[in-house]
């Protein structure tokens, strides 16, 4: 290799950075890397290395890389580099790293001087440091630090940037390639890191998984429902090691979806919870689908989507997914996308190609439409066209041979010998599987016998002979002109070919078969070795069948292969003559009396099949499958069991319902989804908010005892509220109230808080999850909250403050969230829910349907702009109301509820709807259909609940107080209280009234929100001086503040 | 996963390696060469080559080979797709991806090759990412960087670098905020002898230079969307929005991006833009005549550019002597591709070369006719007639300046002779 003179003019780079700072000094050294020995240059780059500026640092550096990218051995300088591991210059500090992790495993003992600045760089606050010094340790191979390594693991596993989470699931398999016995140890890491249900975690996750215990299988049950909701988040290269896996894991725990009997209807129970609409649509189209466990159809379904991936290894991934798994009628849905694919890459064309063709040896019907897309273009690789060929054979029938035949035709005059070889092989192939065709692709072939080009010739004898041998009726015609091409033809299997032909018909043709042994006895030493076998075979057969004509020469071809250079035709020889022609002294063996029944005994006609039809062993779309031999590492997928194994250690109960495919998360902060999903808890961590805040307040306020017990008042008759308001909210409100302290913690800004509450989480998750109802609420809660921090598919719309990755900082663990912070503000939970009720339909005026419908204040799970109605429906009639749904007019300002069916006699159901009110209070109508009859109702808000609480400090209320003035302020002044009220008497009445936030301030109530639709700001400030109020309100919506105004006033004057 | 990365030449020189696990020594690309040697031409190479104890998947990109070397089970496309996908980000990186090119920027390669893969499974792939962390090279920064001797790597790393949208750096800001779309639609079709269409199918893809300050939302819609009804798109498009109104919802990365690619199939009938009559004749007598000419069919009145016609001929045929109506021809006596640069088709005039073709002596006249290949654009035209309805910006303020293009082209466009 001529590279070590001319490495360094090679990189234009050097050189133009030579003229950097120390002119003569770096001049020198560039001279010095072409003409002097290696030691000298070395010496030069340590000197450099060793200097104390950054630029010859880093150019030293860089021509260090330059050596290591080329493949030369650097390893001398070793020392002189790893010293500069700890240099402020960032970039030099990255090559130093590049350097370090190639150079590690070749001198350990050096490499563990920089082990410290890892361990430090671990603690640094930018994550994006921590990430790369993770990687960086973890992939220097040097088994003493494995003990290192598992505590940074272990750190970097709990630590809030996803990114180094991420990093950290990497670096999981490189341990465990470095020292298998941590497997254990590793394990329990993994598991942790199975629970994060961030989308940029789980693929490596899941990678670390497949690479350090793929058997165990049993770890993923209670992930499996999130893997697949949130599998379309995921970054494509995490999605297809996420589907492989789930390929495997549908395999053991799903019972084989084209199974014709369906014995076991005791799975099918649950099917219908959340699917039952879509069990319903296979029912038309399939008079009696197997059911599939929910499960399995989730899987099918969020795979979908993928279909549409711009990434190809993605594609084909969902596309082995169905049809390893997916009930037969659905294996069509990846056809198109498949097809796609072919117009990608020529690498891309190959895979899926062999794919494609493996499928067609099962299921020809599927690509079949798409037969045009398969025909072969002049300009493609031998390869491809060769896998084209294949797919089209596979692909014909009766109906489109023809099209085939002509296509096939065209390909003839191609000048790729080798793609019209296998052209001459496709259409023996289609010949014999279409009956129809046989005769004509004969004689086709027949003519191509005498085709210029000897490789047409050579194949076309070969393919011809196999037809032959499958046609019952032999072709004299055929053979004749065979044995009469025979000294024409040069290529061997050709010649030989003919020879067993002959061989084998030989009393069919008698005059013309011995003259060709003659022949080929003249020139059987210079024969092929295959020839030289067929040539014995022919005199075999000729001496059983026509002894009299062809003994000599029989016994001459034995001869001459008695002295042959080949092993095995000197064995065939001697094998041969001892049967047919025991030397005299001997007895007739038994061999002899049957010499005619062992040679000419009946063949069966070799079967003309797919070659791809032996690659079904292995999975779709795997290396192992696309050579066609089992690599190293390849896992058989399993085959489905005969009973499913229990579907239950799958439930981590309602995760996947409350994430129906419908519901669009939107973005917030982790406050309001916690405060939606556990309100009771929600609202302990306010009053405990509160209660401290008064503490601190009560020594200066005379009033602390007055005002304490008029918050516990308010809040026990949340209490009731919120326990007959919805099951949901009952059961989680009996979470522990340190759980809700520690999620209060939880901003985001607060580092502590949310590593804390990952720790909560998991530990919640081990729980079993077959446990109580509360528990699984609680878990459930939680995957949605994590949901929502992960990134989805929602409109970061301005209003919404988005999720920024922290900045890592270190904050106490007791520190006050939010109210210490300056500038936050986010959406919290009503501080007094559920709002006001009122009765919808009267059960007069329905004939015996009453309908309640109540504001609960927390924001719609649908869209945040929806403002959550409960609806109690009372049936108050004597008959049972059979099914309850809604309709409306317009779907984008209404979440209908799920329809209810059969509401027995004198009970109540609830049900909960979204509203968009558009910011307006008018009232939006909508038809209740119950059992067929419709029922026009009008849902009218008051002003307050259309708005929602939102959290700001201080500042930012100032702030916008200042933006909001003129018109958008709205004032009323000389509002009477009576003699004793004080100013936080105020509180309570106006919290009810509106779905405010209470900012704490000494001298005035200070609520502020935002409505609902909009998103504008809403501020509410009450002073009291003289017994008299002053009432202000502040918001962009004129219309809105003006109601506010009016009904705030009305509330504070009936005081 | 993947091991080590060899890019090598086509004439088999390793000028580059990465190993992300422990080394492999470079002997292992010997069964690589021993491949080339034995396919006709670089393009036959099969992608996947089995040695005894690696696997060597390779993929072929402007005459550089990328060979991964696996040492176990892994999906092939997956580690295809992603050679693909690195090369793609080298192009973003450096215009073009030559030997050249990676030779002069072998630090930025090395490092980008290092955040790429993290013990050979991917890390960082999205080049908005990749270009927080490390900087491409421009010419006026490399001047820059040469008066003030600063580098290209950004002296402090970004703090919050995974911003919630991890295709979208964060704190983008323009002066002048444009958003221009490029909607090309390829044509490929295979025209048999008398003139028919075997088949037809359009490869569309719109491609998208965003440059908008700030996170917008942008949605576009279709007028007839229902056409576009195989397509894949760009990670940032919202699945579930397209699925349920037809229009595409997202958040664009910052710069350019392929938004999406739509595949309207050979089962639906497609309009050829132009058609090609030919006569090529091979007498015995060692000589040939070819007589071909092209116009337009459909074109909606707009003009047929760039239109150039290339003939691989058998290779008995030794040279041609031809005239052209219009245009320039050569002939490659090596590779005996015949090239005709047409230029722009009018109409009135339609476009016209014929001529002798004279064939080895003594060799006899070749048995099959060359299949011709036509390149050709026609600018502000989609053929499947696909539009764009309207563009619109959410999220942010300003109104930025839209623009949207189209064009149609050949793809593979062959007419069988």
């Amino acid at each position: 290799m001529t590279t070590t003179s001319m490495d360094m003019t090679g990189y234009g780079g050097s050189e133009r950075s030579s003229g950097v700072g120390d002119t003569d000094y770096a001049g020198d050294v560039a001279s010095g890397g072409i003409f002097t020995s290696d030691y000298k240059k070395y010496d030069d780059l340590k000197q450099m290395l060793d200097s104390n500026k950054d630029n010859l640092k880093l150019e030293a550096m860089k021509r260090i890389i330059g050596m290591v990218a080329k493949g030369r051995d650097a390893s001398e300088l070793f020392a002189a580099v790893v010293k500069n591991v700890v240099s402020s210059n960032l970039e030099v500090k990255k090559l130093v790293y590049v350097y370090l992790v190639r150079y590690a495993e070749e001198q350990q003992d050096l490499a563990l001087l920089s082990i410290s600045t890892f361990q430090r760089a671990l603690k640094d606050p930018n994550q994006l440091i921590r990430a790369c010094a993770l990687r960086v340790l973890s992939s220097i191979r040097v088994s003493v630090i494995v003990p290192i390594m598992m505590l940074a693991i272990k750190e970097s596993v709990m630590d809030m940037s996803p990114y180094v989470r991420k990093t950290a699931a990497h670096a999981i398999p490189k341990l465990y390639s470095l020292d298998p016995e941590q497997k254990e140890e590793l394990m329990q890491v993994l598991e942790r890191l199975l629970n994060d249900n961030t989308t940029l975690v789980m693929g490596s996750a899941v990678m670390a998984f497949e690479e350090v215990c793929p058997e165990r299988i049993d770890l993923i049950h209670c992930h499996y429902r999130k893997l697949c909701v949130l599998l379309v988040e995921v970054e494509e290269w995490g999605q297809v090691v996420i589907i492989n896996m789930l390929t495997r894991y549908a395999r053991t725990q799903f019972r084989d979806p084209n199974r014709g009997d369906n014995k076991s209807t005791a799975r099918g129970d649950t099917s219908t919870n959340f699917y039952g609409e879509e069990n319903d649509d296979e029912d038309t189209e399939n008079p009696s689908p197997p059911p599939l466990d929910p499960d399995h159809r989730l899987l099918l379904r969020n795979t979908k989507p993928l279909l549409q991936s711009r990434n190809a290894a993605v594609v084909l991934a969902v596309s082995q997914l169905y049809q390893h798994i997916a009930p037969s009628s659905e294996a069509s849905e990846v056809v198109r996308a498949m097809v796609r694919l072919m117009r990608s890459h020529r690498e891309t064309q190959a895979i899926v190609l062999s794919n494609i063709a493996s499928i067609t040896t099962q299921r020809k019907g599927l690509f079949e439409p798409h037969l045009k897309s398969f025909f072969v273009r002049s300009s493609d690789p031998t390869h491809i066209k060769v896998l084209k060929l294949e797919v089209l054979t596979n692909l014909a029938t009766e109906s489109n041979i023809s099209g085939i035949l002509r296509e096939l035709q065209t390909y003839l005059g191609s000048s790729d010998k080798q793609f019209v070889a296998a052209t001459i092989q496709a259409i023996g192939r289609c010949a014999s599987s279409i009956s129809s065709v046989t005769d004509s692709c004969l004689s086709g072939l027949v003519t191509l016998l005498s085709h210029r080009d000897e490789c047409v010739v050579g194949e076309s004898v070969v393919v011809v002979r196999k037809l032959l041998q499958t046609e019952a009726v032999p072709h004299k015609d055929i053979i004749k002109h065979m044995a009469r091409l025979l000294p024409s033809i040069r290529i061997a299997t050709a010649r030989a070919s003919i020879l067993w032909l002959l061989g084998e018909h030989c009393e069919k043709v008698p005059n013309i078969a011995p003259d060709v042994l003659r022949i080929c006895a003249k020139s059987f030493c210079s024969e092929e070795d295959s020839v030289k076998l067929q040539i014995l075979t022919l005199a075999t057969k000729l001496q059983l069948s026509n002894p009299q004509q062809t003994v000599l020469l029989c016994q001459y071809v034995y001869n001459l292969a008695k002295y042959d250079a080949n092993y095995d035709i000197r064995d065939r020889a001697r094998l041969l003559r001892a049967v047919v022609l025991p030397s005299t002294g001997d007895a007739p063996s038994i061999f002899t009396a049957n010499a005619k029944g062992l040679f000419m005994a009946y063949k069966p006609p070799p079967q003309h099949q797919s070659t791809f039809k032996d690659r079904e062993q292995f999975q779709l779309g795997t290396l192992s499958h696309f050579i066609n031999a089992r690599a190293s590492g390849y896992k058989d997928l399993p085959d489905f069991p005969e009973e499913a194994p229990d579907p239950t250690v799958r439930s981590v109960p309602e995760f996947a319902d409350s994430v129906s495919p419908k519901h669009k998360t939107v973005k917030k902060t982790s406050k309001t989804a916690k405060k939606f999903y556990s309100s009771g808890s929600g609202e302990s961590e306010d009053e405990s908010d509160e209660s401290s805040d008064e503490e601190s307040e009560s020594s200066k306020n005379d009033d602390g005892s007055k005002k304490e017990s008029d918050c516990s008042s308010t809040s026990s008759s949340q209490e009731e509220d919120s326990g007959s308001s919805s099951d949901e909210e009952e059961s989680s409100s009996s979470s522990s109230s340190s759980d809700s302290d520690e999620e209060s913690s939880s901003s985001e800004e607060d580092s502590s808080g949310n590593a804390k509450q990952e720790q909560q989480f998991e530990s919640s998750a081990k729980k079993p999850v077959s446990g109580k109802p509360t528990k699984s609420v609680e878990s459930k809660t939680k995957s949605n909250l994590d949901m929502l921090l992960s990134l989805d598919e929602v409109p970061p719309s301005i209003d919404t403050p988005m999720l920024t990755p922290s900045m890592g900082g270190f904050l106490p663990v007791g520190a006050e969230p939010s109210t210490t912070t300056p500038g936050v503000s986010g959406p919290v939970a009503a501080a007094v829910a559920p709002g006001y009720t009122y009765e919808l339909l009267n059960r007069v005026a329905s004939g015996g349907l009453a309908i309640k419908a109540t504001f609960t204040r927390s924001p719609h799970l649908y869209c945040p702009k929806m403002a959550t109605v409960q609806l109690s429906f009372t049936n108050y009639s004597d008959e049972i109301i059979h099914s309850i749904s809604m309709e409306t007019s317009d779907s984008k300002l209404f979440h209908p509820f799920p329809s209810l069916s059969n509401l027995a006699v004198g009970n109540t159901a609830h049900a909960t709807l979204g509203v968009d009110f558009c910011d307006s209070s008018q009232s939006a109508s909508l038809g209740i259909l119950a059992d067929g009859r419709r029922h026009g109702v009008a849902i009218a808000p008051r002003v307050g609940e259309l708005v929602a609480p939102t959290r700001m400090d201080e500042a930012t209320f100032t702030q916008h107080q200042g933006s909001l003035r003129g018109m958008h302020e709205q004032t009323k002044s000389g509002l009477k209280l009576s003699k004793e009220a004080e100013l936080q008497d105020l509180v309570a009445p106006l919290l009810t009234a509106a779905n405010l936030w209470l900012l704490q301030h000494p001298q005035s109530i200070r609520l502020c929100g935002k409505t609902l639709s909009g998103g504008s700001v809403v501020l509410v400030v009450v002073t009291v001086a003289d017994g008299e109020a002053r009432l202000t309100v502040h918001c962009e919506k004129l219309t809105v503040a003006s109601m506010l105004l009016k009904e705030l006033a009305h509330v504070i004057d009936s005081l | 996963m993947i091991h080590s990365l060899f890019i090598i030449n086509t004439s088999g020189d390793v000028f580059m390696e990465k190993h992300w696990k422990s080394v492999i020594p470079r002997c292992v690309c010997d069964y690589f060469f021993d491949a080339q040697r034995k396919a006709n031409c670089s393009e036959d190479i099969p992608p996947v080559i089995t040695t005894p104890h690696h696997y060597l998947i390779s993929v072929l990109r402007n005459s550089v080979f990328y060979v991964a070397v696996c040492l176990t089970e892994v999906p092939p496309l997956f580690v295809i797709e992603f050679l693909h996908r690195a090369v793609d980000i080298f192009v973003d990186y450096f215009g073009e991806c030559t030997e050249a090119t990676i030779k002069e920027h072998y630090v930025v390669v090395y490092e980008l090759l290092d955040e790429l893969l993290d013990n050979g499974f991917p890390l960082a792939t999205e080049s908005n990412v990749l270009k927080e962390l490390i900087k491409p090279p421009n010419i006026l920064r490399s001047i820059a960087n040469t008066v003030t001797g600063k580098t290209n790597m950004s002296v402090t790393l970004p703090s919050s670098q995974l911003s919630n949208v991890p295709w979208r750096r964060a704190g983008v800001k323009y002066t002048t905020n444009d958003i221009l779309l490029d909607l090309t639609e390829e044509v490929d079709a295979i025209i048999d002898k008398s003139g028919a269409t075997v088949t037809s199918e359009i490869q569309g893809y719109v491609d998208c230079w965003a440059r908008l300050s700030g996170m917008p939302d942008l949605t576009l819609s279709f007028t007839n969307p229902r056409l576009l009804d195989d397509v894949s798109f760009h990670p940032c498009v919202r699945l579930r929005r397209w699925e349920d109104e037809r229009v595409l919802s997202f958040v664009p990365p910052d710069g350019n991006f392929r938004l999406l690619t739509y595949h309207i199939s050979s089962q639906s009938v497609v309009a050829l833009p132009v058609y090609v009559r030919h006569n090529i004749s091979f007498r015995d007598t060692a000589a040939g005549k070819m007589d071909i000419t092209i116009g337009p069919r459909q074109t909606m009145g707009r003009t047929i550019e760039n239109v150039k016609l290339e003939l691989p001929m058998s290779k008995s045929v030794v040279s041609c002597n031809l005239t052209a109506t219009q245009g320039k021809y050569s002939f490659d006596p090596v590779t005996r591709v015949l090239m005709w640069d047409v230029g722009r088709v009018d109409p009135s005039r339609l476009p016209n070369i014929r001529g002798n073709l004279s064939l080895l002596s003594g060799a006899p006249p070749p048995e099959s006719s060359p299949t011709i290949s036509v390149q050709f654009t026609i600018s502000q035209l989609a053929v499947s007639g696909i539009k764009v309805n309207r563009l619109d910006i959410y999220g942010e303020k300003y109104k930025p300046f839209k623009g949207v293009k189209y064009a149609t082209k050949a793809g593979k466009f062959q007419i069988r002779t």
